[in-house]
């Protein structure tokens, strides 16, 4: 189990250095960012060759790769354009995507996997058909749409909640952001977990858990759910990744000052230093969240073993 | 038992990958509500550049200058015209040396007096190359400028010799040329004073700037919020008439929107092209859509001997006229641009040297001589013209492409425009910095400071700053010197209309529309106007 996870980790590296140069070329090949700043003028030349000169932009791209990557080990992810830190904008960033995230996990997970064990449970029953009724409109509605709307009616037609999410961004103003955020994947693990369940059901260990004369609830959580759930985690797992970087158009549609407001803004600014720090973190979070995944399959199913 | 051991090793792998980004984490201080009785809530974007006065060049780092700082003139909100705030006065004799007095009694929010010294070092710092301020050319007028920002190699000096403090409340300032309307050009934010902590602890400065204006800076979160109050030892006519304003960063302006709808919101300067046809229904009386001074124009790359020959001006003059300027400010702006006779801004005035109508026949919309000028002129260069312009941001295409139709259709021919995106607005700037133009171009001139010179200047002068297309022409050179070297305001003025005049008889740009500033307010509000700079005029509005 040991040499796995370092053998999983070693991995990682050519995974994230390859990511990460990705990234820095695609921004590069944009052009030259510097002449964006200056609004509808001509940079004065003189200025604009010492801010290239002190955004390193001036050298060769292999180059400013590499010192690049030289400074993120050391911590330092470089400066933005307006003159802050890039791991001064992470700070503020990261935590309130992370509680978006949870949120809409935690929904997903909660309500989820609840629907998908009833469905499944009375697989052709009215309330098998209408839930998959459901989860077929949430799947086909746009994140925008049920954003917008749900925006304008709980907003401001019926005035429930403020249309927009203050700069504290606290759990409770990100509970419809999270619903919104967690609409689509939550009708994925409904579905997942109710095809899981149903053909596990027939199988024999829950045959023999029934034998035993184990209580109903026992059987199906401990037996049944446990075993059903793999599918589920792998989807959830690699889902994490998706959401935290992938919220840019729940983030702008609530004005919630996360990850993805960063992101679309480095990228309107063309802004090299932001968006490569910010995709590296999310590359860091999808891989250590596919190892995570991986690793829970042990915990879900004993026959499963790393060595 | 043995699933606890494997979720320890899963816990554990995930601390020795999240280690390695290094990533810290302390959440961003801030104190969420408190808006008293009288303090505003407006929309606001995240300043590109960082809040010192000589690095600010848009207008959302601006709205802050506009509350924090006062300079020696102030352009009034409503007439434009540059009127006397710290200076007492600002007296010459040749148009070229001029001597600054100020007002004593001034005062910076920590207590600190507004000097001479406070002028001429804000100054030097934001002329110094060293120093990277994008507004730097602001000084390039003053004695010295080419030895503290050479345009390469590095500086021999660190002030500029142009600049001399003589006494507590004055100093001298020597120009390079004469430029008799130069005190007009003093109430943009980049000539505001600085006080001392501005260079002894720059970094707590730029946390919390602090300045000599009617509001303080009571907190700060980068990328968010800004909450500014009422600075009550502020003593000047021009104190605020609220308590305070907070700043919201908005990403979508349509959030913002939203927000005013919800009243959530108190106060948003820039409406969503979305909502533009909504927006009367919406708010009512609560909406403001004032000219600013910004215009639109189609320049033309003159370093391409297609549009630089004899008679590329009739192709450019043609051009012009196909272009319907009416029905596309009416159906694509909601009338949020007004079709442009001239190359200045109707927020000058009359006095200030706009001239409606000065353009003539040439942007009256004729398809019929259209047509015939185009065809005098010799066609269009490889016949076809394809404007180009940034896709990223604003409307862009929508009225690109409908000024190619309307080219189109008064030519008779379906390929005689075509739109060319560019993806980003920088990599745009770059290909017209780079002299890669092959036909007419966006673009939009907002201007510094309310004056016709800055209109024509730096846009067509002989290698100005701005002149994208390189035109140059030396009629209109010659009256530009001329009217920079007359004292008599008026008739320096009639000189820059007779420069004008030049630009119009060879069409040195296609001039298409000014812009205007608008924005909705909440029924808690009154007394809400827009400068010419388009920034609301804050202290001015009465809450409650």
């Amino acid at each position: 189990m040991g040499r796995y996870v370092v053998r999983r980790l070693l991995q990682m590296v050519p995974v994230f250095i390859g990511a990460t140069l990705l990234i820095f070329l695609m921004v590069n090949v944009m052009g030259d960012p510097i002449a964006g700043l200056c609004g509808d003028r001509q940079c004065d030349p003189a200025t604009a060759a010492q801010l290239k000169k002190e955004f390193g932009l001036d050298k060769p791209v292999w180059q400013q790769y590499l010192t690049y990557m030289g400074n993120v080990f050391t911590g330092d992810f470089g400066t933005a354009f307006n003159g802050q830190k890039v791991t001064e904008l992470m700070a503020t960033a990261f935590p309130v995507t992370i509680r978006l995230t949870v949120v809409a996990i935690v929904i997903e997970v909660v309500v989820g996997i609840a629907l998908g064990v009833v469905t499944g449970l009375r697989r052709g029953r009215p309330i098998d058909t209408s839930v998959l009724l459901l989860t077929l409109i949430v799947i086909s509605i746009p994140t925008f749409v049920t954003g917008l709307l749900l925006q304008l009616l709980l907003g401001v037609e019926w005035g429930w909640i403020k249309p927009s999410v203050s700069t504290d961004a606290t759990f409770s103003e990100l509970i419809v952001p999270g619903l919104v955020l967690a609409s689509v994947s939550l009708a994925y693990v409904t579905r997942l977990t109710r095809t899981s369940i149903a053909e596990n059901r027939r199988s024999d260990y829950v045959r023999t858990a029934v034998a035993k004369g184990l209580p109903r609830r026992r059987v199906i959580i401990r037996h049944l759910l446990r075993n059903s759930l793999i599918p589920v985690v792998t989807f959830i797992g690699t889902d994490i990744g998706a959401l935290m970087g992938g919220a840019i158009v729940t983030e702008r549609i609530f004005n919630i000052h996360g990850v993805g407001f960063q992101l679309y803004q480095g990228i309107v600014r063309q802004n090299t230093q932001t968006v490569v720090g910010f995709v590296t973190v999310l590359v860091l979070v999808f891989l250590v969240a596919n190892l995570l995944v991986d690793l829970l399959y042990a915990v879900l199913d004993p026959r499963i073993r790393y060595a | 038992m043995r699933g606890a051991t494997h979720a320890k090793w899963a816990a554990c792998a995930a601390a020795v990958a999240l280690a390695a980004t290094a990533c810290g984490s302390s959440g961003g201080s801030s104190s969420g509500g408190g808006d008293g009785s009288a303090v505003l809530s407006a929309s606001w974007g995240d300043p590109q550049n960082p809040l010192e006065p000589a690095n600010t060049n848009e207008v959302q780092g601006g709205k802050v200058l506009d509350m924090v700082f006062r300079g020696l003139k102030r352009y009034n909100a409503k007439t434009g015209k540059a009127e006397d705030m710290l200076a007492d006065k600002i007296e010459t004799t040749d148009s070229q040396n001029f001597t600054v007095t100020i007002k004593s009694g001034w005062k910076f929010s920590n207590g600190e007096a507004v000097t001479a010294k406070s002028f001429v070092d804000a100054w030097n710092y934001g002329a110094s190359l060293k120093n990277n301020q994008k507004n730097a050319y602001f000084f390039g007028y003053i004695d010295g400028y080419d030895k503290v920002h050479p345009d390469s190699g590095s500086q021999s000096a660190t002030t500029l010799s142009g600049l001399k403090v003589t006494g507590t409340d004055t100093f001298t300032i020597k120009l390079t040329q004469k430029f008799s309307t130069f005190p007009d050009t003093l109430g943009y934010a980049a000539y505001s004073p600085l006080p001392s902590t501005f260079f002894s602890d720059h970094a707590a400065w730029l946390k919390k700037p602090v300045g000599n204006g009617p509001y303080t800076i009571e907190s700060y979160t980068k990328g968010s919020q800004m909450q500014l109050k009422k600075w009550d030892g502020y003593t000047n006519a021009d104190k605020a008439q609220n308590g305070g304003v907070t700043l919201k960063v908005y990403t979508d302006n349509n959030t913002a929107y939203t927000d005013l709808m919800a009243g959530n919101l108190d106060l948003v300067d820039d409406i969503p092209a979305s909502q533009l046809k909504n927006v009367k229904s919406d708010l009512g009386g609560r909406y403001i859509n004032t000219p600013a001074g910004i215009i639109q124009t189609l320049a033309f790359p003159y370093y391409d001997k297609d549009w630089n020959k004899s008679g590329s001006e009739k192709v450019r003059q043609g051009l012009s006229m196909a272009i319907n300027r009416d029905q596309i400010t009416d159906t694509i702006f909601q009338k949020t641009r007004t079709p442009a006779t001239d190359w200045t801004s109707p927020v000058l005035g009359t006095a200030g040297g706009f001239q409606d109508g000065l353009c003539g026949d040439s942007c009256k919309y004729d398809p019929t001589e259209a047509k015939k000028l185009v065809q005098e002129g010799g066609g269009l260069p490889g016949g076809q013209v394809k404007i180009t312009y940034n896709a990223d941001t604003g409307s862009h295409k929508e009225w690109v492409d409908a000024v190619c139709n309307s080219i189109n259709n008064a030519l008779g021919n379906d390929k005689a425009c075509v739109g060319n995106p560019v993806g980003t607005f920088a990599d745009f700037r770059n290909q017209i910095g780079q002299h890669k133009m092959t036909g007419p171009f966006r673009a939009g001139w907002q201007m510094d400071y309310p004056l016709i010179q800055n209109f024509l200047q730096p846009l067509y002068y002989t290698n100005a700053s701005s002149n994208d297309g390189q035109w140059s022409n030396k009629d209109f050179d010659k009256l530009v010197d001329e009217a920079n070297a007359e004292t008599d305001t008026g008739k320096a003025i009639k000189l820059f209309q007779e420069a004008e005049g030049v630009v119009r008889d060879n069409m040195a740009a296609i001039p298409l529309w000014y812009q205007n500033g608008s924005a909705g307010y909440s029924d808690r509000l009154s007394n809400v106007a827009l400068n010419p700079f388009s920034v609301p005029v804050y202290n001015e509005i009465k809450v409650g």
